[in-house]
Formats: structure tokens, C-alpha cells, sequence
């Protein structure tokens, strides 16, 4: 089961490009559902072992991450009837190049980390530093605040990679809580969306910049 | 290596790359319900255009001519250096990959020169495309490489692909899965495919390779068609290798094994553009792109 | 004996000038005796340097000649008289009675200063030659000084020599303070502190940086190549700026036990230059600026091999040591070839259509088919295109970076990972930008009238041109040939390359090359062959271009070549910053409209003419103080004085 780790890790690298690249809202937000429901995978594999925790806990990853968030998220583009396009500050291209470089950092910084034994050469630290940046770089290049979502999300989902180094230490209800804290501030953020719409009639969060006073 | 081997590499190279061009269409008919041309049409479509007259523009120069015989002849000069299936190729030395990809580039050199010779908005669009997107898909193809050759510790095509390539499945599966994905984009691409270009547009102004031979006529469109399908075939080959490296141990059944995998391919290309629709133009440097940091991303991976 | 056939050549060369200004100002004797004593210095000097390889001098104060001299002597002799008989027609004294004589006198000038910098065994020596050199290429920018832009770009290129010159003081200084001596000798590990290694290093890395053009310190290039004369042009770009290389690599032979990161510096701002430089040719519209961005463009790809030759320096790796200096040394000859042919086409072509904008040509192809016969195998060997000579060069920088993959340090794997891609993006980039070149001037239709009323040139101008084009053709079809010189040249480097027993010739498949290339040019003629016989066989029809059904087609529909460049220009948009105007919107019945695009290059446009003129903005605030009222600067020399009893 754990040589597994670094095929679904690499898979999550992967998406992490597409969500980058990718110029369809749709597209990204079914690569950040794929991203979800393959980290779901990964608290299993990780786990080393079926134990009914463990399984409860993917399936809940998996429910939030997978099927819950992006069914939210395309609710909010249907009723909101936001733009399908994805809007950038910087272009794809740069986008994926800063990605990429992202990534190669994230790969080189991880060798010098003092990690465990076991974790010396697995995915998961380069991974989970390389979904991080993308979260950032996705929340600090794109206008919409939807696409605000989609970051937090891979954010978030960066920190849960990172997870996978305890996961011997760190009890379910830890990890339980994470999951919850990302639906409250998921929960906190469509309204949001839905304000800065009824107050704007758009959702893009140059508006904002106009509270600034 | 024996004579044998030699004759039947060359065979294959000369004949097969207009049967793929078959299977392709046929692919895509049946996708589209229709019955589709025969298998064999890329066949009977250059045998008539070798016998037919050719209309030149009297703007033309020797350029012109000389754009679909060099072509031709990289395209067959690059088939003699990639290995098919498990089989060495006629040619080989240390380094030959660099020759291989500059080849294709003398190649484009010529083609794209043909296209500026007859003066026409059309074609110098078509040349400018086909020359900014190969910028972007020569470091892929490189990075591509740079992940074979640090696997196989070797610097010849033919070293690269045959003999460790079975086993490198299992010492870096993830790398050989981006290369392979990143060498599938640029093959699509630099032959021109949906969702990349469609040949079959009745637009001039979209498409990317078939605009720059727009004034081409007769044995010199010929020449193009023949040449193309052979820069196709050659990069299946290549794709082919690191995707499906089986090797049954008799070297007549590995034959066998190659010209079934080849046949595979060309189908899922059909089957590929038959699902996806064409890309905006200005998207396909995007993938290009992605192309270049999916190896990349496998030589890190290596790296580590 | 074969030092003095050298010194002989140079003086030669040194005197070419002068019987001309014996002569009326347009007379043509002149000319033809520089141009037969050149030659004659020519013969005399390649002579002596290949001589010099077998029979060993004995090294004077003064001068030495050993292989790596004999590698950048070779270049400088031949493609000097090359120039020099193409200057008969070009810029003909009868043509030119107010510029001829001084133009001739100036060339010979600097080819023998140039050939005394590559055998100078001094550092006093080195620095008069070189000056000498500086100099005398000042006065062939400004050729025709009457021109307020060449006088402009002539400052330029004024200002950036002298910078690199101030660099060269410090660095011998430092040399001085090193060894006691003025004598180019290898330098001892311990003989003074490291740091003042690295900044020997650094100077020398400025200095001889800013002579050869590498990317951020190229600023005079562009200009300077595109207002000279087009056989100066030739001379600068193909030996000229090479003497900067040659700079660079003799101090770094001298210099012990380099660090891994100055090879780590050197190959980065060889992928700096050479991508940079091709993506800002691909942005010109002036043939010669285009041409000269290439120059830049092929030190970055030296350089990346010094580079390489560097890092296996300090790895004691001697298949880096070889391939990276085999390469780079035979792009330094290569680069020589093809691109004084290539500036020689464009000289032809300037000459019988009196512009350099690429924009106004076309089809000249018809009406000069040797010249454009020329600069499409010029364009070709400078893409690194088989069978050319240009790349069998970048074939051994290929191999030695691939090379490095199975060496056990991770920087140099990372090294190696970056510029493989990058010289693959570079070769499919020139291929882009030369086509452009090639298609906008020579295939299609004329532009203008200019280019309308185009004629072939003399033999004079083309021969020169056919001989360039013989030699890309003989070192890239048997560079089984060159190995033994370069074997030479990389001895003088690094003496140690050889002790492993590796040999060039082991390492590189130079025979398949051979193979390859022959193959490839049968294929080429078959194919040839067979397309000639089918298209008699079955009728040519002549007609017009097929413009998608427009029956008239007109010079003005073909695409530009901003229009060719333009997708890259985009891509690179963020280091090229092109101004483009484009047209106001149209009511229904459209005007005439005019679109404009421009790149200006990003270091002298970009950075260098703001902050002066942002530095001239602050210093003029204090011109009041010049009231030009003796009174006043009595008063400021009272208050200084005042100032300083204060001070204490």
C-alpha cells in the first residue's frame, strides 16, 4: 500500500498544473474535486491499514472534498450565473511557469528539511509545500472570488498532505476538526460571494479595493 | 545486426506511415457513424498525386521545390535512428538524439522557407505558427530525452529505448509516465492533430500546418503527405517504445508486437480527436507549455 | 621561425592602409595594394600559427603563440582579407573618396592589433594591443561620421570599451599584486587569499563580457554592428567580439582551482545571452541589428560551453573539459564563418537596395540568386542545422552537457538539466528568427521599389561569400579535420585534459557526423532528382499565388515579418516590451490606417538612457551654483576653505 503514496502524490502535482493552466472555471473546480477525492485515497494508503477510522476518515475527505465543496461551487456559479472564464491577473502561461518553478523549490527546499527516517525521499513534504504555493499563487493571481475559493481550497489541501507525515501521531479528532474548520470557512466565504454579488452585481474582488477607505 | 533487421526497418519505415494516416480516418468515421475512406486511401491519394500536373506559382524560386524534398529526406534520415520496438536501429551512435531532433528542425527550416517563397498572407501565417509552437516543443522534446538518458545512462536512441527500458518501468514509473504524456502532447502538435490543428478545417486562417502548403501541387504535395505521415510514424514509434516496452524474446513475434502497437496508437490518436474538440489557437503555447513542465517535472523527480 | 612569420602577418596587415594614403583619394591603386598586401599577410600569417602547432617556440617575455593563440588566429587572418577583398566592390575609394582611405587604414589597423592581443605573453603588451584595437574599431563605427546616429552609436560603443578597459587595469593589477610580475603565467593556489581569485574573476567576467556582448553588458553591440560598413560588420561580429572569449579564457586558464560556482556563473549567463539574444532578434526590423543580436546570441552558446569546460575543471572531469572547450572553441571559428557570410549577404544586399529594413524587401532571390543561394546556407549553419558546420559545435556542447547527467554532484546535474532545454529552445528560436530573415528579404515579392530594382553582386562581393559558405560545408561535413587543432587549443587550456588518456575523437562520434551528413545530402539529391523527373513527366503549369480565391494577389499582402515574429514577440512580451501603436477604431468606411510595433533593446533603452538622463535631471538642479560670475567661484573656494578649517 505505501509505495502508492508518491503515484497519487505526483497525480495531485498534476492537478495542481491543471487547475494553474486550466482557463474554464468548470475545469478547475473538477480538478480540485479530483484532488480532493485522490487525498481521501491518500489517508487510507497512508494509513498503511483498513481500520474503520481510517476509512471513516477518507470517506469524509471525500464527501467534503470531492462532492460537497465543488457541488457548492458550481451551485454558486449557476445562481450567481458568473462568467465560465477564468480571470487572471498574470497569464496561464506565466502561471504554470511560476508553478512549475514553484514546484522545483519546493522539491529542492524538502532535501535539505530534517524529516523523519521514513519520510526521506517520499512525495509528500515537496508535495504538500508545491500544493501550498499553488494555493497561494491561485489566490494571489486570479480575480474572481470564486477562483478565491479554489485556492483556499488547494491551500488547504497542502496542509492536509502535510498530515500524512503524523499520521501516526496525530489522533481523528484533529484531523476531523481541519476538515470542519475548511467547511465553516468555506460556508463563510459563499456568503461572501454572495454579498459582494448583491452589493456589486459582479463577483470579482477588484471591487473590493473600493472599501478601502 | 543482421540484414535482415536492416531490410525490414526500412521497409516498415517506408511503407507503413501512410497506413496509420488510414487508420486514423477510419477511427474517426466510426466515431462519426460513417463507413470513412478506405484503410488504404493515404495510399491511392499519393500514388494519384505522383501522377498528376502541378500548377507553381510564378513567384516561386528553387525554395519552393527544395522545402518538400528536404522534408522528405529528414523525415527518412530521422526513421533510420529510432529504433522499432525492441529492434536496434539501422543507425546508431553516441548522441544520436541531438541529430534526430535537428533533423526534424532542417526539416522545418525548409518547409516554412517553401511557404514564404509564393508570397501569400496565408502561408507565411501557417509558416509563423508552425516555427513559434516548435520553440515551445523542442525543450519539451529535450527534457524528454534528458529523463531517458539519465535512466539508460546513454546517449544513443537506439541504447536509450532498447535494452532498460522494461526495467525503468519499475525504478521510475512517475517520470516515464510525464514524458510520456509531455512526448503525446508534442507528437499531437508537431503533426499537427486535433485538438491541436485540424487539417480538415475549411478555414485557412486557423489552420497551422496544412495553410503553409496550401500552394503545393502534385508530386510536390506528394512529397508533403509522404513526409508528414513519416514524421508521424516516427514519433508513434518513439512514444511507443517507452509506453509499451514489451519484449517477447523471438525477434520475428516483436515484429509482430510493434506493427500491432503502432496500429494501436494511430488509434488513439483517432479516438482522441474524435472526443476532443479544437482548442483556441492562442491555448495551444499553454500546453505547450505544460508539455515542457510535465518532463521537467519527471527529471526532478529523478533528480531527487 | 613561426613566431616571426606571425609578426610578419601582423605587421603586414599593421601597413595595409598605408600605401593608400600615398594615392588620390579615389584612386584605386590604393586599395588594390592594401588589399595584395593583406592577402600576402594573410598566406604568411596562417602559415606561421598552424606551423606553430608542431614546431614548439620557445616562449619570449613578450610574445607566445601556443594552441589556444593559433585558434583565434586562424579566424582573425582569414576572415580580415575576406572582408578586405570584398571591400573592393563594397565600399569602393571611387565611391567613397571622403571615408575610403581611412576605412582601409583602420582595418588593418585593428586585425593586426587583434592578432597581437591573441600572442601578447604580457599584460602591458595585451593592454596597448587591445586599446589599439579599441581604438581603431571606433574609427570603423564611424565610418561615415557625417551621420548623427553613427556618431551616436560610436559613442556608445566608445563608452562601453573603455569600461571594459577599467576593468582590465584592476584585474592586472590585481595580477600584479598576485605574482609581482606583468607575465601571463598560471597563478599558484596559495600564492594570495581566494577573494582575490573571485574578483579577478569578476573583472575579468565584466571586462572581457562587455567586449564579446554577453547579454546585460551588450549594449554597444546591437548599434555598432548595424552602423559600420557590412565587411566591418563581418570583422566585428566574426572575430571581434571573439576576442573577448579569447580574454576570458586565457585568464581562466591562469587562475587555479576554480570554485564550482563560477562555472555555475558562466553557464547562466551563457542561457541568459543566448536566449535573450535570439528572442530580442526575433523583435528587429533592421537586418543588421538582427544579425548582431545573433552575435550575442552565439556567445551565450560559447559561453555555455566554457561553462561546462569550467565546472569539469573543478570536478576533474575531462569529458566536460573536452567536449564543453571542443565546442565552444569551434563555435568561436564556426561563428567566425558563418556569420561574416551571413553580414556579407546583408552587405550585398544593402548595396544594390540602399536599405536595411527587412520590411521594404523581397524577392530578391530572383534577382541576386547567389546572394540569397549564400545566406540561406549561412542562415542554415547558423541554426546549428546538419550538415553545417554550426552543428557539429553545438553537437559537442549537447554531448558534454548530457555528459554531465551521470556525474555525482547535484548542482552540476541541475546545470545540466537547464541548459540542454534551453540550447534545444535557442536552436528552434534562431530557426524561427531565420526564416523570418531569410523569407521577408529574399522569397515572396518586392516590398518597394527598392527592392524592385535589386541586382546581383559583383565577384568580388560574392567570392569572398563562396569561399565562407566552402568552409561551412567542409567543417561540417568532416569535422574529423578540426579535432587535432582543437585537441591543441584546449591543451593551452587546461593542460591536465589529456592525462585521463581521453581523446575528442573518443568522446564524439565525429566519423558518424561524416556518415550522416553525406547521407543526408544523398537523400536531399535523390529526392531531388525524383521530384525534377515527376514534375516533367507530368506538366507545370504556371499560375499565381493562391490567395484563398483573390485573383491579385499584391506585394502588400504577404506577411511581414513583424507579422512572423509577432506570437514569440508576445510570449516574450515581458523582457521584450515592444511599443506597438495601433490603429484607432475605424468608422464604417475605414481610412487608412497605419500600424507600428518596435523593440528597443532593454538594457540601453530600458535601463542605461533613463537613469542617465534620470542622474543629467539631478546634477542640472545644481547649475545654478555656475553663475559664470568670478565673484561667485571666489566665494565657493572661501567656503570650502572655511569647510575644512571647520572640519579639523
Amino acid at each position: 500500500m505505501y509505495q502508492l503514496i508518491d503515484p497519487i502524490l505526483v497525480a495531485v502535482l498534476l492537478l495542481n498544473f491543471a487547475a494553474l493552466g486550466a482557463s474554464q472555471l468548470r475545469t478547475v473546480i473538477h480538478a480540485i474535486a479530483l484532488q480532493g477525492v485522490l487525498l481521501g485515497v491518500l489517508v487510507v494508503v497512508a494509513h498503511n491499514e483498513f481500520t474503520i477510522w481510517a476509512v471513516l476518515m477518507a470517506c469524509a475527505a471525500i464527501t467534503l472534498k470531492g462532492i460537497f465543496i465543488p457541488r457548492l461551487l458550481f451551485h454558486a456559479i449557476r445562481e450567481v450565473s458568473i462568467r465560465r472564464e477564468v480571470e487572471p491577473i498574470i497569464g496561464f502561461i506565466a502561471s504554470l511557469l511560476l508553478g512549475g518553478l514553484g514546484t522545483a523549490l519546493a522539491v529542492l527546499f524538502s532535501n535539505t528539511l530534517p524529516i523523519a527516517q521514513e519520510h526521506v525521499g517520499s512525495l509528500i513534504v515537496p508535495a504538500a509545500l508545491s500544493t501550498t504555493l499553488t494555493g497561494f499563487l491561485i489566490l494571489t493571481t486570479r480575480v474572481k472570488a470564486i477562483t478565491q475559493v479554489v485556492g483556499y481550497l488547494v491551500l488547504e489541501n497542502g496542509i492536509f498532505i502535510f498530515g500524512m507525515l503524523l499520521v501516526e501521531a496525530m489522533p481523528f479528532l484533529v484531523e476531523i476538526g481541519v476538515l470542519l474548520d475548511l467547511f465553516v470557512a468555506i460556508f463563510v466565504m459563499g456568503i461572501i460571494i454572495n454579498r459582494i454579488s448583491r452589493e456589486f452585481s459582479t463577483v470579482s474582488t477588484r471591487n473590493l479595493s473600493s472599501l478601502k477607505e | 545486426m543482421l540484414i535482415s533487421q536492416i531490410i525490414v526497418h526500412v521497409v516498415l519505415l517506408l511503407v507503413m506511415p501512410p497506413l496509420l494516416l488510414g487508420v486514423i480516418g477510419k477511427t474517426k468515421a466510426l466515431f462519426g457513424g460513417r463507413v470513412g475512406p478506405p484503410l488504404f486511401q493515404a495510399f491511392f491519394d499519393l500514388i494519384k498525386l505522383f501522377q498528376k500536373g502541378s500548377v507553381i506559382s510564378s513567384t516561386t524560386t528553387w525554395v519552393f521545390r527544395a522545402g518538400p524534398v528536404v522534408g522528405l529526406a529528414t523525415a527518412i534520415l530521422a526513421g533510420l535512428f529510432i529504433p522499432f520496438g525492441g529492434h536496434a536501429s539501422p543507425v546508431s551512435f553516441s548522441g544520436d538524439l541531438i541529430l534526430f531532433a535537428y533533423l526534424f528542425a532542417l526539416g522545418r527550416f525548409f518547409t516554412a522557407s517553401a511557404a514564404l517563397d509564393t508570397g501569400s498572407a496565408f502561408e507565411g501565417m501557417g509558416a509563423a505558427r508552425e516555427v513559434t509552437f516548435s520553440c515551445l516543443a523542442e525543450p519539451a522534446l529535450f527534457f524528454g530525452f534528458l529523463v531517458l538518458a539519465k535512466l539508460s545512462g546513454s546517449l544513443s536512441l537506439t541504447a536509450m529505448l532498447d535494452g532498460p527500458m522494461p526495467n525503468s518501468w519499475g525504478a521510475a514509473g512517475a517520470s516515464l509516465v510525464l514524458v510520456a504524456a509531455s512526448l503525446f502532447i508534442v507528437l499531437l502538435v508537431e503533426n499537427s492533430r486535433i485538438p491541436f490543428d485540424d487539417p480538415n478545417t475549411h478555414l485557412e486562417l486557423t489552420m497551422i500546418h496544412e495553410v503553409m502548403v496550401l500552394d503545393h501541387s502534385g508530386p510536390a504535395l506528394g512529397m508533403i503527405l509522404y513526409g508528414a505521415a513519416m514524421k508521424l510514424f516516427v514519433m508513434c514509434a518513439l512514444l511507443l517504445r517507452i509506453v509499451a516496452p514489451f519484449d517477447s524474446g523471438n525477434i520475428w513475434v516483436d515484429w509482430g508486437i510493434f506493427a500491432v502497437g503502432m496500429l494501436a496508437l494511430a488509434m488513439v490518436i483517432g479516438v482522441v480527436e474524435s472526443i476532443m474538440a479544437r482548442f483556441k489557437l492562442t491555448f495551444v503555447p499553454t500546453f505547450l507549455v505544460a508539455a515542457c513542465l510535465l518532463s521537467a517535472f519527471g527529471i526532478i523527480l529523478l533528480l531527487r | 621561425m613561426t613566431q616571426l612569420l606571425v609578426i610578419t602577418a601582423i605587421v603586414l596587415h599593421a601597413i595595409s592602409g598605408v600605401p593608400g594614403l600615398l594615392f588620390k583619394r579615389s584612386a584605386d591603386a590604393g586599395q588594390k595594394l592594401s588589399v595584395a598586401l593583406s592577402t600576402f599577410g594573410t598566406v604568411v600569417g596562417i602559415t606561421g600559427s598552424i606551423a606553430s602547432l608542431w614546431f614548439s617556440t620557445p616562449k619570449t617575455s613578450i610574445i607566445a603563440i601556443d594552441g589556444l593563440s593559433v585558434i583565434f588566429l586562424l579566424p582573425i587572418f582569414l576572415i580580415s582579407t575576406l572582408g578586405s577583398i570584398y571591400g573592393l566592390s563594397y565600399w569602393k575609394q571611387a565611391d567613397h573618396p571622403d571615408n575610403g582611405q581611412k576605412l582601409r587604414l583602420f582595418y588593418g589597423l585593428v586585425t593586426a592589433a587583434l592578432a597581437a592581443v591573441t600572442i601578447a605573453a604580457n599584460a602591458i603588451v595585451f593592454l596597448v594591443a587591445w586599446e589599439i584595437m579599441a581604438l581603431s574599431a571606433y574609427f570603423l563605427i564611424t565610418t561615415e561620421d557625417k551621420d548623427t546616429a553613427v556618431r551616436e552609436s560610436g559613442w556608445v560603443y566608445l563608452i562601453a570599451t573603455h569600461l571594459a578597459t577599467l576593468c582590465l587595469f584592476g584585474l592586472f593589477a590585481l595580477l600584479h599584486s598576485a605574482t609581482g610580475s606583468f607575465q601571463l603565467s598560471p597563478l599558484t593556489a596559495g600564492a594570495v587569499a581566494p577573494g582575490v581569485f573571485t574578483a579577478m574573476f569578476l573583472l575579468a567576467l565584466i571586462g572581457f563580457g562587455l567586449k564579446a556582448g554577453l547579454m546585460p553588458l551588450h549594449m554597444w553591440l546591437p548599434g555598432a554592428h548595424a552602423m559600420a560598413p557590412s565587411h566591418v560588420s563581418a570583422l566585428m561580429s566574426g572575430v571581434l567580439i571573439k576576442i573577448g572569449i579569447y580574454g576570458f579564457l586565457r585568464l581562466c586558464s591562469l587562475l587555479p582551482e576554480p570554485p564550482l560556482w563560477w562555472g555555475g556563473v558562466i553557464l547562466a549567463v551563457g542561457v541568459t545571452s543566448g536566449v535573450l539574444g535570439v528572442v530580442f532578434a526575433l523583435g528587429q526590423h533592421d537586418l543588421k541589428r538582427l544579425l548582431a543580436y545573433h552575435s550575442i546570441e552565439n556567445i551565450g552558446i560559447i559561453t555555455i560551453g566554457i561553462g561546462l569546460a569550467m565546472v569539469g575543471r573543478t570536478l576533474e572531469r575531462t569529458d566536460f573539459v573536452l567536449l564543453g572547450m571542443a565546442g565552444a572553441l569551434l563555435h568561436v571559428w564556426n561563428h567566425g564563418l558563418f556569420k561574416s557570410l551571413l553580414f556579407l549577404s546583408a552587405g550585398a544586399v544593402i548595396h544594390a537596395t540602399h536599405t536595411r529594413e527587412i520590411d521594404q524587401l523581397g524577392g530578391l532571390a530572383k534577382s541576386m540568386p547567389r546572394t540569397a543561394l549564400y545566406f540561406a546556407v549561412g542562415a542554415a549553419a547558423i541554426c546549428g542545422l546538419p550538415p553545417l558546420n554550426g552543428f557539429v559545435s553545438e553537437f559537442l556542447i549537447y554531448l558534454g552537457l548530457f555528459h554531465s547527467l551521470n556525474s555525482g554532484s547535484g548542482m552540476t546535474w541541475t546545470a545540466a538539466a537547464f541548459a540542454i532545454p534551453a540550447l534545444a529552445m535557442i536552436g528552434a528560436l534562431a530557426v524561427t528568427c531565420f526564416v523570418k530573415a531569410f523569407g521577408a528579404v529574399f522569397l515572396g515579392v518586392a516590398r518597394s521599389e527598392h527592392a524592385r530594382h535589386a541586382h546581383e553582386a559583383k565577384s568580388m562581393m560574392t567570392g569572398p561569400m563562396l569561399a565562407l559558405v566552402g568552409f561551412c560545408l567542409a567543417i561540417g561535413l568532416t569535422p574529423l579535420l578540426v579535432a587535432p587543432v582543437l585537441e591543441h587549443g584546449i591543451r593551452a587550456w587546461e593542460p591536465a585534459a589529456f592525462d585521463s588518456g581521453q581523446k575528442l575523437t573518443m568522446l564524439a562520434p565525429l566519423g558518424w557526423l561524416t556518415i550522416a551528413g553525406a547521407a543526408l545530402i544523398v537523400l536531399i539529391t535523390l529526392g531531388s532528382f525524383v521530384l525534377a523527373r515527376r514534375l516533367r513527366r507530368c506538366g507545370v503549369n504556371p499560375g499565381v499565388t493562391w490567395d484563398c480565391g483573390y485573383a491579385a494577389p499584391a506585394s502588400t499582402m504577404q506577411y511581414t515579418s513583424s507579422s512572423f515574429a509577432q506570437m514569440i514577440v508576445a510570449l516574450f512580451s515581458w523582457v521584450l516590451r515592444p511599443r506597438v501603436e495601433t490603429p484607432a477604431e475605424q468608422p464604417v468606411f475605414a481610412n487608412a490606417a497605419h500600424f507600428h510595433s518596435h523593440v528597443s533593446d532593454i538594457v540601453l533603452d530600458g535601463v542605461l538612457r533613463p537613469s542617465f538622463r534620470f542622474g543629467a535631471k539631478i546634477t542640472s538642479s545644481f547649475r545654478f551654483l555656475q553663475a559664470g560670475n568670478i565673484h561667485a567661484y571666489l566665494f565657493y573656494i572661501v567656503l570650502f576653505l572655511i569647510c575644512l578649517l571647520l572640519w579639523r
